[in-house]
């Protein structure tokens, strides 16, 4: 691992092509706006709705559902609100606004903004999901067309597009799980999933949900999921694997048709949580590697934006022997009418993960996304964003204090997660001082889920949207914030000095008695208001 | 103004470079020094004052007081780090300093109602620490500057131990206190050639976890809840039947889950019953008693800083205990997630003494962390 403070060398042709990033002078806007609650007056409105023809005969809407007096909403011209939202917007780090390949695991690709236009096409827009099926061909087509992309990306038979984000995917995906063996008669005598550190938590999570026990494989020396350790927790007991490949580490499991194996001879079923899968698109699939399920996140590697917490979308991918129990309805194909229809007679289903049939704005996203690229195309961003990660990789290994824990000498997938554990022993700071640090330059980075089994972690995904320029310009932001550790720890522990950023008091966030996540919330725990 | 005690043990450390292991006692300083031993605890302690007052910043330091003793018990360590101090104790003039000075620093120091006692020095300022507190509440935190620190009431470092004693003081809800171990070489065991360690007592140390986690999902790094889930998979595993439970933090707030009034550093026996409150059969129990239990389901927690399960500060479950309870079916580990993962992929390790029972109980076993929740993790001697 290289640690010292020698600069890095750069070849006169390197210097050509690549010029030494300028770092900004970064400002952000800081606007010290008011929550919406304290804006307006009473009164005070933005569109005057024209009142209903009283020739036109309206439902009457049931008194159950009528209030007895307007809803305590914000009163204020559509200019004040528009220009509210917009100082909010600049006080924030968005996905289009900086160089976003500090959020690690979560695959901040660019999300082209003609597929917006897509979704906001009135024929998409304007649909309900209470139309009879005959009126929304259309989209039921894309719903179906896309299905079949990712039965080809997966390898595997039948696909769910229903589950709204990708850990109601995972929770779709072990609900099959427990049909399976229910139907099987073993559900008693199956009741243990297996599952590992690296992978996401909501996969130990929805196995417990799902009333499985769950069991967590901790690494082995190398960073590799511990196959002794898979030995070990397999047996007659065991329903099923949930792994990540590669884990959030970037480190692909290289004896993953070993742990399938290990767990199909024990009778379980392996599923493959593909939340990682930006970087091998078109190179290799669940199917291959012997899994029985997977399910992808379209708003991660299919480019349908996270939209800062949702919606999202998920997708569940089967093989045929679990093709019964797919959530239901079920989009279906009748060659002899030409038509599509939704089939909710499907006895042995899960049910229903959502209400209707799925995000349907994201899925147009994604099949736009993928049809845009073609199968050579998703190839390409898979082998561009794993080419981006490996460049930002040897960057970001030159600089001081950082270290590359697991699999020395080995490249990675499409992310790194790197240990700032050198610099913490030599400066006292921490990973999260640097990542705030990082707010003066206009950008940021995310640690690690918890608990941490790298120390003082970060974790880069760069996705293959980001040139070669901005990876410079993201390292050597890093570089300078280590340079600072070392030379000036002050600056470096009270940042965030030139940004909105704040410092937040995490062990607040443990404690319930302090959450405020709405307004009435905020009257009642932080101004101290008499409840509503 | 905010209060601080510091106690520094100035002798703490001095043998470990020059080979002497502690310096527990009257002659081993005087020895260490004459081999060429540089006192390093009140530099140390000064590196911990220095990384508080950076943190605690502008009008918070200068409100900040260090209660302490004169010369190197303290003072001296609080001049290097440019504070303010209130001397309190002064060792006699003309000799050394002994064990004798810390307790009577500490008792001077904790008089002055402080916010937190931080210490300088290894396990053995620890038990002084713990013996001249008695019955007095007061946080505690050590600043690690000793030879052996098998005790878990240490920050990592100097600098870690700022940093925690700032978050403590600076806190406005939401950090609480653990009880820590004291833990100290059993020197009854060194005589006979075992190298072992005793539990001694429990600080109250704040719980400040020194890698503040950003949160992604919503769980916790401090969590009753998770206790309370270990809590629920024992008895539940238990069913009806014995559970004989080592001494641990872990084990310790387990016993408390399941509503048992134990022993604070010993091993005891309960009798578990589906809907009755536990029963408790021995406390504190002996090897002897333990072996006159029969069958019976042996929970553990790794002890101290190290990761220790058996061998240190349980030596009451002896190799005979571990077999005439059931051997490795029936034993079971407790760690919470968080704690697992701060050993840092090294094993939990084992030393009974007998290395064929060590062999036997190597390898991947589960570690319940939760309630229908397990970690496989390997255990080693």
């Amino acid at each position: 691992m290289t640690a010292s403070h020698a600069p890095v060398s750069v070849s006169p042709e390197e210097a050509r092509i690549a010029p030494k990033p300028r770092l900004r002078r970064f400002q952000q806007a800081s606007w010290d706006e008011k929550l919406i609650f304290e804006l307006g007056s009473p009164g005070e409105r933005g569109v005057l709705v024209p009142a209903a023809d009283p020739s036109v005969p309206m439902p009457a809407i049931p008194a159950a559902l009528r209030r007895a007096e307007p809803p305590a909403l914000p009163e204020m011209s559509q200019q004040q609100v528009l220009r509210h939202y917009l100082r909010l917007s600049q006080e924030n780090l968005g996905a289009d606004l900086n160089i976003d390949v500090g959020q690690g695991t979560c695959t901040m690709k660019y999300s082209p903004k003609v597929n917006d236009q897509f979704v906001r096409d009135p024929r998409i827009a304007a649909l309900h999901p209470l139309q009879d099926e005959d009126t929304v061909q259309g989209v039921l087509g894309i719903i179906h067309s896309l299905e079949q992309l990712l039965k080809e990306i997966s390898g595997m038979d039948r696909v769910s597009l229903q589950p709204g984000a990708g850990s109601a995917a995972i929770y779709t995906n072990v609900a099959m799980i427990r049909a399976h063996f229910a139907a099987r008669g073993e559900l008693d005598r199956r009741d243990e999933i297996i599952t590992t550190i690296f992978s996401h938590p909501s996969n130990a999570a929805c196995a417990k949900t799902a009333g499985f026990k769950v069991i967590t494989l901790h690494p082995d020396a190398d960073g590799y999921p511990d196959i002794e350790a898979l030995r070990a927790a397999v047996g007659p007991r065991t329903a099923a694997l949930l792994i990540t490949n590669p884990e959030d580490t970037g480190i692909y499991n290289p004896r993953i048709e070993e742990f399938v194996r290990i767990v199909h001879e024990a009778g379980g079923l392996c599923s493959y949580d593909q939340a990682n899968a930006n970087g091998i698109l078109g190179i290799t699939r669940a199917r291959d590697a012997g899994f029985d399920l997977c399910h992808f996140n379209l708003h991660k590697t299919f480019s349908t934006p996270h939209a800062c917490g949702g919606p999202a979308a998920g997708a569940c991918a089967v093989t045929e022997e679990l093709a019964p129990y797919l959530p239901r309805p079920t989009v279906e194909f009748d060659p002899a009418t030409g038509m599509y229809r939704l089939d909710d007679d499907r006895p042995e289903s899960v049910g229903k993960m959502r209400p209707f049939y799925g995000v349907v704005p994201n899925l147009v996203r994604a099949y736009a996304w993928i049809m845009s690229l073609g199968a050579e195309g998703l190839r390409a961003a898979a082998e561009t964003a794993v080419l981006n990660n490996n460049y930002l990789l040897h960057k970001v290994r030159q600089i001081p204090g950082v270290s590359v824990p697991y699999a020395a000498g080995r490249p990675r997938v499409e992310q790194v997660r790197y240990s700032w554990e050198k610099l913490h022993e030599d400066t006292g700071l921490h990973s999260e001082d640097l990542g705030l640090r990082a707010a003066d330059f206009g950008t940021h980075y995310w640690t690690s889920h918890h608990p941490y089994v790298v120390p003082e972690p970060m974790t880069l995904e760069p996705t293959e949207s980001y040139t070669r320029a901005d990876l410079d310009e993201y390292a050597a932001i890093l570089a300078e914030i280590a340079r600072e550790a070392y030379e000036d720890p002050e600056t470096v522990r009270t940042a965030p000095h030139r940004s909105t950023i704040h410092r937040v008091r995490p062990e607040a966030l443990d404690d319930p008695a302090t959450w405020a996540v709405s307004w009435r919330a905020y009257r009642r725990k932080v101004l101290g208001e008499a409840g509503r | 103004m905010t209060r601080i005690g510091l106690v520094v043990n100035p002798v703490a450390g001095l043998g470990g470079r020059v080979g002497l292991g502690g310096t527990d006692g009257p002659d081993r300083p005087r020895v260490a020094l004459s081999l060429g031993a540089r006192p390093q605890a009140g530099a140390r302690a000064a590196a911990a004052l220095g990384e508080l007052a950076a943190r605690a910043g502008g009008p918070a330091r200068d409100g900040l007081l260090v209660v302490t003793a004169a010369g190197p018990l303290g003072a001296d360590s609080v001049a290097a780090a440019g504070l303010a101090d209130r001397i309190v104790y002064a060792a006699a003039a003309g000799r050394d300093t002994t064990a004798a000075d810390t307790a009577a620093a500490v008792r001077a120091v904790v008089a002055e109602d402080v916010g937190l006692l931080l210490f300088a020095g290894g396990d053995g300022t620890a038990r002084d620490v713990l013996g001249a507190l008695g019955n007095v509440h007061c946080p505690v935190l050590g600043v690690p500057t000793g030879v052996k620190m098998h005790s878990a009431v240490f920050a990592v470092g100097p600098r870690a131990a700022g940093e925690v004693a700032a978050a403590w003081l600076g806190r406005t809800g939401g950090v609480r206190l653990r009880d820590a171990e004291v833990m100290d070489r059993d020197e009854d065991a060194l005589a006979e050639g075992r190298v072992t360690s005793r539990l001694h007592g429990w600080l109250p140390v704040p719980d400040v976890p020194v890698r503040v986690q950003q949160r992604k999902t919503g769980s916790t790094t401090v969590s009753p809840e998770a206790v309370g889930g270990i809590a629920a998979e024992v008895a539940e595993r238990v069913g009806e039947g014995l559970l004989v439970l080592g001494p641990g933090s872990t084990t310790r707030a387990v016993a408390a889950a399941l509503g048992a009034d134990v022993s604070l550093t010993g091993v005891d026996a309960l009798a578990l019953r589906p809907g009755h409150p536990p029963r408790v059969v021995a406390r504190d129990a002996r090897e002897d008693t333990l072996l006159a239990l029969g069958p019976a389901w042996l929970a553990l927690s790794p002890i101290g800083g190290q990761g220790f399960l058996l061998g240190r500060g349980n030596q009451q479950i002896s190799p005979r205990v571990l077999r005439a309870a059931g051997g490795r079916e029936h034993l079971l580990v407790l760690c919470t997630e968080a704690k697992l993962a701060a050993l840092g992929g090294r094993p939990l390790l084992l030393d009974t003494g007998d290395d064929a029972l060590d062999a036997e109980l190597s390898g991947h076993l589960p570690v319940i962390t939760g309630r229908r929740r397990t970690s496989l993790y390997r255990l080693a001697m």
